[in-house]
């Protein structure tokens, strides 16, 4: 169990700076899920919280204590990495008993953990395979199984789950989810997959070229991204953007509708405006803010997405629940649930209501 | 950023020597390999050159001393010295062409399936095992008409007019030890090219195939632009490697006869070995050794004018 | 180089008769060489050309065995070439490990010092070689022969090694290291044990090219005693150039443990040169 903290962590390879002053606190049994695109520094990050990366400026304290020097076998931390780096010669029980051994476990306190972990993750047939006579499922759980014998003070995941075909990442989502509450360990995940992200964590950090973009729950992500990078990256299908000019009430867009957003704050520094495809409705002409033509309709079952193009204002996408009968060609007319459109400033930030 | 301010001194000195760990770790891995080629290698290399330019000669063990340029004044107008280049030169283009063209075959061939190929590529393989003085041996033997088959088989041919042996022949001696090197170095070739093709993603050839590349074509499009590469790496290595060849040589025909299959690399060891003259022997080195320099200058700016990669 | 392409009889009837030329080229020395060993005699010369002798005898060997120095040769090359091999192979092996896992300051420049020794005449050090040696009172010594073997094949084992450990994932370290090994650690229990098929190919191939080294062994050695097989099969040829059966038989001799090795390597020849071109 640990608090960690990281004060203006900085990462550079010579000249090259990959992480800019990142500051965190993360809670003790706090689920932390860094997330942003590939090259963004969030796997850089935790490999400096593990210690296989030195940190090139800042501070890092697990618990009150000063962690930049001590080497990785010292932070009393397990990862699971994306390839699993299972021990290739080692069968299945040693791999994940391997810590202990290494730090002289006694042999019957050893094959009690191991046991127990190979039990809670269903391993007790395998134990004595090879890895490489293991499904990339099976793997992915001894790779989990080798970090709960540890018992650490925390778990770092590096995409644990990104070899998986989806069904199996479905499955072990929900696993380690269950780890988490059962364990009630402080658990830092990286990815690159919002769901995951979503789902998993108490909390999330999104990364963008080496700067956190914002830090919350799902929820706040999601309803108050802090500015365009987050809005679009979080929720699925991505957020509409769309171009729009100051008005007297509201903001206009750039067809000349005008959109009543009600007075906000910074509301005469709006460029952009955002909106996710579910809080756009198709409704009777006479109700609707844009009217366009649907250049594309999938039918999901549970929901429709309708790939609109406006005249004037450009592609819009809208996603309405369950059949919605609409064809390709079809004219759609088009509301915006002004309640839940963000307003973007030129920098990106989202203005505050 | 302020906080790198804050540090108290300690912790300054502390990440210090964390970052010297780091820079310090690899040499404690490298240094017996640096030290010992250091000592046995580079060392000996200076004293090498700087025999050059002594008079190094054991049996007149009171005659030493700088002579500056007199070594490579003697070399200069020494007969024996221009003639072994221009049989370095043979020796070498002629091994090369032959070992790598037929290593180039063989490479081909053990890229396609057929029936028994790993243990035909185990037996094509071995003679690159076989340690060089007894392929130097056995090919002498091989030449010689009293235990040899091949001066009988030659003159069954018409080659020879009668079955005799051609290491004595000062016309073609040339050609014994270039077949026992063109033997001992076609596994080579064969290995490197083999690895480069198989590196080929095998999706080129089906993408050739589906848009109706014929095999020659596959082969002048596809193979040979991806082993250019190699191909230029290995035949500038070898080369290098084959001019400083001398043990077939040496052991086949000692250089003989009458110099005729003398190559440099021979000259050296023979002046060094036989007549203990260091200081020539160093002088015909450095002699070679800038000529290698030269020729692998030449390359290196002609394949960067030719391959605009 | 495909499988679907239909080939022409013609086409794979000239296959298989260049990979018999090969075959046949390759191995018709060897056989000749072995033929002539266990020829009795006193048919060497009126069976001299004949491709396959009438009798065979091992009286050969035997007499190479037991009445002349080759024992000793073949103890003196056999103690040069394991020991080249085991020390070249320990210093190759921690270089290499340096040059795959670290990037540190002068890398570049080490890296090209060792490629330079593999560009120069090594006949240009034979001289100094000798005077050193000489100097040190280490003439006609294995010690000497084996510490100069160990800085010649250091270069080409080095290479041979980082590209063996580039081949093995740095995952693995870093989950050693998390699971609590330092990283000297890692490299015993997790890396060095899966490195072993790359360590037995770089020992192989040391030991075959100590094996076959002749000329420093020349310059080196000239007792009796501490002469190695190569030069011991030279001064034998010099010195007897009449008893072809024995000599043949001594060749053959000489085969035997580098093709025990060859055996052993051969199928990480072109698995060990492939992995690495895919990488580069």
């Amino acid at each position: 169990m640990a608090g960690i903290e990281l004060n203006n962590i900085a990462k550079s390879y010579g000249s090259v700076e990959v992480l800019r002053d990142i500051n965190l606190t993360i809670e003790d049994g706090e689920f932390i899920v860094l997330v942003g695109p590939s090259g963004c520094g969030k796997s850089t990050l935790l490999r400096m919280i593990a210690g296989l990366e030195p940190i090139t400026g800042g501070e890092f304290h697990v618990d009150g204590r000063r962690m930049n020097e001590v080497p990785p076998r010292d932070r009393d931390m397990a990862m699971v990495f994306q390839s699993y780096a299972l021990y290739p010669h080692m069968d299945v029980s040693r791999n994940m008993g391997f810590s202990l051994e290494i730090r002289k476990a006694q042999k019957e306190e050893r094959s009690r953990k191991v046991g127990d972990a190979a039990r809670t993750l269903g391993l007790t047939s395998l134990t004595e395979r090879l890895p490489r006579a293991l499904s990339g499922g099976q793997r992915q759980r001894v790779a989990m199984g080798r970090a709960i014998v540890r018992d650490p003070s925390a778990f770092l995941f590096d995409e644990p789950l990104s070899n998986l075909d989806a069904a199996l990442r479905v499955e072990m989502r929900l696993e380690i989810a269950r780890l988490h509450q059962r364990l009630n360990a402080t658990m830092i995940y990286v990815t690159h997959d919002q769901v995951e992200a979503l789902t998993l964590a108490d909390r999330i950090v999104v990364l963008n070229a080496g700067d956190i973009q914002q830090v919350g729950t799902p929820l706040d992500l999601y309803e108050r991204p802090s500015n365009k990078f987050v809005a679009q990256f979080i929720g699925s299908p991505t957020m509409n953007i769309l171009g729009v000019d100051r008005a007297e009430t509201g903001v206009k867009l750039k067809d000349g509708t005008i959109l009543d957003v009600g007075s906000r704050g910074e509301q005469k520094r709006a460029h952009e405006l955002g909106v996710r495809p579910e809080h756009l409705d198709v409704v009777p002409e006479e109700a609707a803010h844009m009217k366009g033509v649907a250049e594309l309709v999938e039918h999901l079952g549970s929901d429709t997405n309708i790939h609109a193009s406006v005249p004037g204002v450009g592609p819009v996408l809208v996603r309405q629940h369950g059949h919605f009968p609409l064809k390709t060609g079809d004219a759609v007319n088009i509301a915006v649930d002004l309640e839940k459109a963000h307003l973007f400033g030129p920098d990106g930030v989202r203005l505050a209501a | 950023m302020t906080a790198r301010a804050d540090n108290a001194p300690g912790e300054t000195r502390a990440r210090g020597s964390f970052y010297i760990r780091y820079m310090v770790e690899p040499y404690l891995y490298l240094s017996p390999a640096v030290i010992v080629i250091a000592l046995v290698m580079l060392v000996p290399l200076v004293i090498g050159i700087s025999y050059a330019f002594q008079a190094v000669n054991l049996l007149r063990p009171f005659d030493t001393g700088w002579v500056g340029f007199e070594n490579f004044q003697a070399l200069w107008s020494d007969r024996k010295f221009w003639l072994a280049l221009k049989n370095t030169f043979w020796w070498t283009v002629g091994s090369i062409t032959f070992q790598f063209f037929l290593g180039l075959g063989l490479a081909l061939l053990l890229n396609t399936r057929f029936y028994g190929k790993r243990l035909v590529q185990a037996l094509v393989f071995l003679p690159w095992a076989v340690p060089t003085f007894l392929s130097a041996l056995t090919w002498a033997w091989l030449f010689n008409p009293t235990i040899g088959p091949l001066p009988h088989w030659l003159a069954a041919l018409g080659i020879l007019s009668e079955p005799y042996n051609i290491l004595g022949d000062p016309d073609l001696a040339m050609w014994g030890p270039i077949t026992a090197n063109v033997w001992f170095g076609i596994p080579f070739f064969a290995i490197t090219l083999l690895a480069a093709l198989q590196s080929i993603p095998g999706e080129l050839y089906e993408a050739a195939e589906i848009d109706g590349a014929s095999a020659w074509q596959t082969f002048t499009k596809i193979t040979l632009p991806f082993l250019a590469p190699m191909i230029a790496i290995t035949v500038m290595l070898r080369t290098i490697w084959i001019a400083n060849f001398a043990d077939l040589i040496f052991v086949m025909t000692g250089g003989g006869p009458a110099n005729s299959t003398q190559i440099l690399s021979t000259y050296i060891f023979t002046t060094a070995f036989r007549k203990l003259d260091f200081g020539y022997a160093s002088a015909i080195a450095v002699a070679l050794l800038g000529l290698l320099l030269i020729y692998a200058v030449v390359l290196l700016v002609l394949r960067r004018k030719l391959v605009k990669i | 180089m495909n499988a679907l392409r239909q080939s022409s009889p013609l086409a794979v009837t000239g296959k298989y008769l260049a990979l018999a030329f090969y075959v046949a080229f390759a191995l018709f020395p060897l056989y000749w060489l072995a033929k002539i060993a266990v020829t009795p005699d006193k048919l060497i010369f009126s069976e001299g050309t004949a491709l396959i002798p009438s009798k065979f005898t091992f009286e050969n060997f035997q007499t190479v065995l037991l009445q002349t120095d080759f024992v000793a040769y073949f103890r003196n090359s056999l103690i040069v070439s394991i020991g080249t091999a085991a020390i070249t192979t320990v210093i190759a092996a921690a270089a290499g490990y340096a040059f795959s896992r670290f990037d540190f300051r002068g890398k570049r420049l080490i890296i090209a010092l060792m490629l330079i020794t593999q560009m120069f005449p090594l006949l240009m050090i034979i001289a100094p070689i000798y005077k050193i040696v000489a100097a040190l009172g280490l003439l006609n010594s294995l010690t000497s022969l084996i510490i100069v073997y160990t800085a010649f094949n250091i270069p080409f084992a080095t290479f041979l090694m980082q590209s063996f450990f580039d081949g093995i994932p740095k995952d693995l370290e870093d989950a050693g290291m998390i699971d609590g090994c330092t990283r000297f650690e890692a490299l015993r229990k997790i890396v060095l044990p899966l490195t072993l098929p790359g360590l037995g190919a770089t020992l192989g191939f040391i030991f075959t090219a100590a094996w076959s080294e002749l000329l420093f062994a020349l310059m080196l050695i000239n007792s009796n005693d501490a002469m190695t097989f190569p030069v011991g099969l030279l001064t034998f040829v010099s010195k007897f150039s009449v008893d072809w059966g024995q000599m043949m038989a001594a060749g053959v001799l000489a085969l035997v443990p580098s093709c025990l090795f060859f055996i052993f390597i051969q199928r990480y020849l072109v698995q060990g040169l492939t992995t690495g071109a895919v990488k580069g």
